[in-house]
């Protein structure tokens, strides 16, 4: 069997001030867990505290960092953590932006469950009263079932680079959270949902769309993704215009790739605020100058992208693309969980991206209508 | 000291569901957990609750297969209760935001399950556990008022008045060591089963059977100890499980030599015979040569479409890659049966109330006894929310009468003082760890899919000596913050006391019967043990067996075949 080398980050206050380094060393099998590992050290020394249950990625107990990346500890094999190891030592820390209390527990009541109880995590039913079940769409459950899926093991919340600058962000599991009401035709405070977190400077505008989130889920809840679905949600079928200009930024930008084919950013700050003319955009120029200039200084843009439009003409099938997609009367967003019957539809599954990750095998196509 | 009208002990599904259902009817609640409720084991039910929700089924058809399925030792009018109450509870789950898959017409889907005369089960993809699990947390978020949460508190035991009455409990702040008394005149008991006597088992590290060791300390009587559910589909090695919902959507079991092999032994329900049924065929392909090399049989889940796999079994689909390395949309999976499951537990009446007054229990802690022999899967998940119900609102009402009473603190001081002497005892000898890694071996191997006298006996010689060794059995821990080292002693006391009733009653019940088979005594034998056994404490504390009658209303027993 493979020896393994794990250093586990300890800390101990009872006994020592400051955390402290423990090497152990594991003969496992490649297949078995980081937990095992943590486990098997622990028969040598029971001090070592990890929250542990069901060894099966389903309870969420177990979140750590294996190498500097979040997830659960029973859902990393060994090998593939070996592979990541620097200098071939796997390195276990406990979940980051959370108060470390022993070893690798973190305290996930002030971060993580304060934030799931801010976004008012139960349905508001829509008819509390009725006796039978609500009559709703299939598909909307099995999307719903997405973000349903997270077992609160904090990893996104530990990832999450938003979090690290704004402690007060909402964040991506609260969020995840909260699309799951808000897109359950059940919920009656649809509207209200969307809004409070539109106009919330530490809600939905405050993700900056790293990815990181998605990446550490281990139950491909990908909670950025549910974010991006609120945001539409807000400012599409609900048209909310927020305090955090989130929605005229996001139309704006949508307005700034089409007219440009890319990216064009020198536009993108009037984009957002209405154009260069609009009132609302003339002290936010005067307020971005000083960032401007301290660009150009840095170079870290040229004047002639500054001024000029590069990509202008380069693509013009953009805008065609972008109206095709716009015109259609649904949208169609994509879900981890295929829906419907074997006898629909047999090609949505062999359309499917299939690779060695089997969540994104499992990816289908999911449309919602659009609101008038 | 905390005083609450009903202190839950457990916040599983029926905790959860007993701590919503006595706040509901009026009472003051206390809701303890050793872990964080979410953490809890229920949310690893996997592929569903059965309900008689669909056009033509009725809860007569429900009950009718329970009671076959269980060998015709489940409690007739207990049964009767649950599978009437079944439709209205999923219904309130699903009003609270459960988002129960659904069919064409938007109504409830279902699923087919083991043993069940047609598909019965509502399910949520394979994750139904969790999807109920964390919506009766909502509830507790939605109503904090109403229901105090001790979240990560460990119970250590139950305090009785001077009558014998139930009057609390005494716990201990996991994150910070400090033992308290808490007083309530009702208590639940909801902490779960007590897989950990067993390695492997599908059943978490945290389910160490402490409400049954507990109930039986205080005088509670125990019951259907000797009924243990091994699961048909469990990984070898680690033993995770894999949900019968799989065979609900039709995958098959195949032997080494290619055989479809349940069609010998169950020529009408094949793979979904009930799961004792199963269990023994897949043990006894594997024991005759007949499995793979790894001590298995192959699930081949590629039967079922793949799109349909991967909407309604996903979990499965990530235990697979996860697990075992294998894509279950493409080629079989290794399985053989696992410890899953226990029937028996404390007994309890169809209001969830103990022998002792003042305590109630619900879940896998209880035996109401509705699940008798065998339990049906997608009936554990009903058995929860139905009986924790009714077990929180009849504490609630019990409660009504009398006022909290102050604990002595003489039991703080007692826990106190046995913490202090298990941090105490010298480094040697055996570890905590090593005499729960032998029971667990010892159980499996005598106490598991095929049992017979010579070995129950030397089990029960193994548990009696490990027994002496657990008392003695040190630890590296010495602190007061998250010392688990020291809860693990305490929950190889609660494993051991179950373990020896397991094996007892085994070898007391000399027939087979469901999850119980004696090869030394392979009939049903109705004439002697149409009977429950049950467990009391004698003078010395020793377990002290006797039989009560099983409750037959309607369903008169008869052959069992699948």
């Amino acid at each position: 069997m493979p020896r393994y080398a794990l250093r586990l980050r300890r800390f101990t206050p009872e006994t020592r001030p400051d955390a402290w380094w423990q090497d152990v060393e594991v003969e496992l099998d490649a297949h078995r867990s980081v937990l095992d590992a943590i486990l098997e050290a622990r028969e040598r020394d029971g001090t070592l505290a990890i929250r542990f249950s069901c060894r099966a990625a389903i309870c969420g107990s177990c979140g750590v960092r294996v190498n500097g990346r979040s997830g659960l500890a029973c859902h990393t094999q060994l090998g593939e953590a070996a592979a990541t190891a620097s200098g071939g030592v796997i390195v276990v820390e406990p979940l980051g932006n959370m108060p470390v209390l022993k070893d690798l527990i973190v305290d996930m009541d002030p971060v993580h469950w304060a934030k799931v109880a801010s976004v008012q995590p139960w349905l508001v039913g829509a008819d509390p009263g009725r006796e039978l079940e609500y009559e709703v769409a299939h598909e909307t459950m099995v999307d719903v079932t997405q973000a349903m899926a997270c077992i609160q093991c904090g990893a996104c919340v530990s990832d999450c680079l938003s979090l690290e600058v704004d402690p007060a962000f909402v964040g991506p599991a609260a969020l995840a959270k909260a699309y799951r009401f808000a897109a359950d035709p059940r919920d009656a405070d649809h509207e209200g949902r969307l809004r409070r977190l539109a106009e919330d400077p530490h809600g939905l505008y405050d993700c900056t769309h790293c990815f990181a989130c998605i990446e550490a889920c281990p139950k491909g809840v990908a909670p950025m993704n549910q974010i991006m679905r609120l945001r539409r949600m807000a400012t599409t079928d609900h048209a909310i215009d927020d305090g955090n200009n989130g929605r005229r930024h996001e139309h704006g930008f949508v307005a700034n790739v089409r007219r440009n084919g890319l990216l064009h950013e020198a536009e993108l700050l009037t984009d957002s605020y209405g154009g260069r003319l609009h009132p609302r955009t003339v002290p936010v120029l005067l307020e971005s100058l000083t960032a401007v200039s301290r660009a150009l200084r840095r170079r870290k843009v040229g004047l002639r992208d500054a001024l000029g439009h590069p990509h202008r003409g380069r693509f013009p099938e953009i805008a065609r693309y972008v109206d095709e997609i716009e015109g259609r009367p649904e949208r169609v967003e994509l879900n981890l969980y295929v829906s419907g019957y074997d006898d629909e539809d047999p090609g949505a599954v062999a359309s499917a991206p299939s690779g060695e990750d089997g969540a994104n095998a499992a990816t289908g196509p999911n449309p919602r209508r659009r609101r008038p | 000291m905390p005083a609450h009208d009903v202190l839950i002990i457990g916040a599983g599904l029926a905790g959860q569901r007993a701590a919503l259902a006595a706040a509901d009817a009026g009472a003051t609640v206390g809701l303890l957990s050793k872990v964080h409720p979410v953490r809890s084991h229920s949310v690893a039910a996997a592929g569903g609750i059965n309900a008689a929700v669909g056009e033509g089924d009725s809860w007569e058809d429900h009950a009718a297969d329970t009671v076959k399925g269980s060998n015709f030792l489940g409690d007739q009018d207990a049964i009767a209760v649950m599978c009437e109450e079944a439709p209205r509870e999923i219904r309130h789950m699903e009003h609270l935001g459960v988002t129960f898959h659904r069919d064409r017409r938007g109504r409830l889907a279902t699923r087919p399950f083991g043993a069940a005369s047609r598909p019965r089960t509502c399910y949520v993809a394979d994750i139904t556990g969790q999807a109920l699990l964390h919506v009766l947390y909502e509830q507790l978020l939605r109503h904090g008022e109403r229901v105090q949460r001790y979240e990560e508190w460990f119970v250590t035991r139950l305090v009785q008045d001077d009558d014998g009455a139930v009057a609390g409990c005494v716990a201990r702040d996991v994150r910070t060591g400090r033992l308290e008394a808490f007083s309530a005149p009702s208590v639940v008991l909801a902490s779960g089963g007590a897989g950990q006597c067993y390695q492997p088992t599908t059943n978490a590290f945290i389910c160490t059977g402490d409400g049954i060791a507990q109930a039986s300390r205080v005088g509670a009587r125990l019951m259907d100890m000797e009924m243990i559910q091994y699961h048909p589909t469990t990984l070898a090695g680690v033993g995770i499980l894999i949900t019968e919902g799989a065979r609900g959507e039709g995958a098959h079991l195949y032997n080494a030599k290619g055989e479809r092999f349940m069609e010998r032994y169950a020529p009408d329900k094949l793979e979904l015979a009930s799961r004792d049924v199963v269990s023994r065929a897949e043990q006894t392909e594997i024991d005759e040569g007949r499995g793979f090399p790894d001590g298995t049989v192959a699930l081949d889940i590629t039967k079922v479409p793949r799109k349909r796999t991967l909407e309604a079994l996903r979990e499965i689909v990530n235990i697979g890659r996860d697990f075992a390395g294998i894509d279950i949309t493409r080629e079989p999976i290794h399985i053989r049966p696992g410890m899953h499951y226990l029937m028996g537990g404390v007994k309890v009446d169809t209001d969830g109330a103990a022998t002792v007054p003042g305590l109630y229990a619900a879940g896998e802690t209880a035996c109401v006894s509705v699940h008798g022999a065998n339990r049906l899967g997608g009936n554990s998940l009903l058995d929860t929310l139905v009986f924790g119900r009714r077990a929180g609102a009849h504490a609630a009402r019990h409660a009504q009468a009398m006022a909290a009473a102050p604990i002595p603190s003489a039991h703080v001081e007692d826990d106190r003082r046995a913490i202090d002497a298990i941090i105490a005892r010298p480094h040697d000898g055996s570890k905590v760890s090593d005499v729960r890694r032998e029971l667990g071996a010892t159980m499996h191997r005598h106490a598991g899919v095929f049992r017979d006298a010579d070995g129950l006996r030397s089990a029960h010689e193994a548990v009696q000596r490990l027994r002496e060794q657990a008392h003695r059995a040190w630890i590296d821990d010495a602190g007061t913050m998250f010392n688990q080292d020291v809860l693990g002693a305490l929950e190889l006391g609660f494993l051991l006391d179950v373990a020896e009733c397991i094996v007892v009653c085994a070898l007391e019940r000399d027939e087979s019967r469901g999850g119980h088979f004696r090869a030394d005594a392979p009939q049903r034998d109705d004439e002697r043990w149409l009977r429950h056994l049950v467990v009391d404490r004698d003078a010395d504390g020793r377990p002290a067996l006797s039989t009560v009658p099983v409750t037959i209303t309607r369903w008169q027993p008869a052959e069992r075949r699948y």
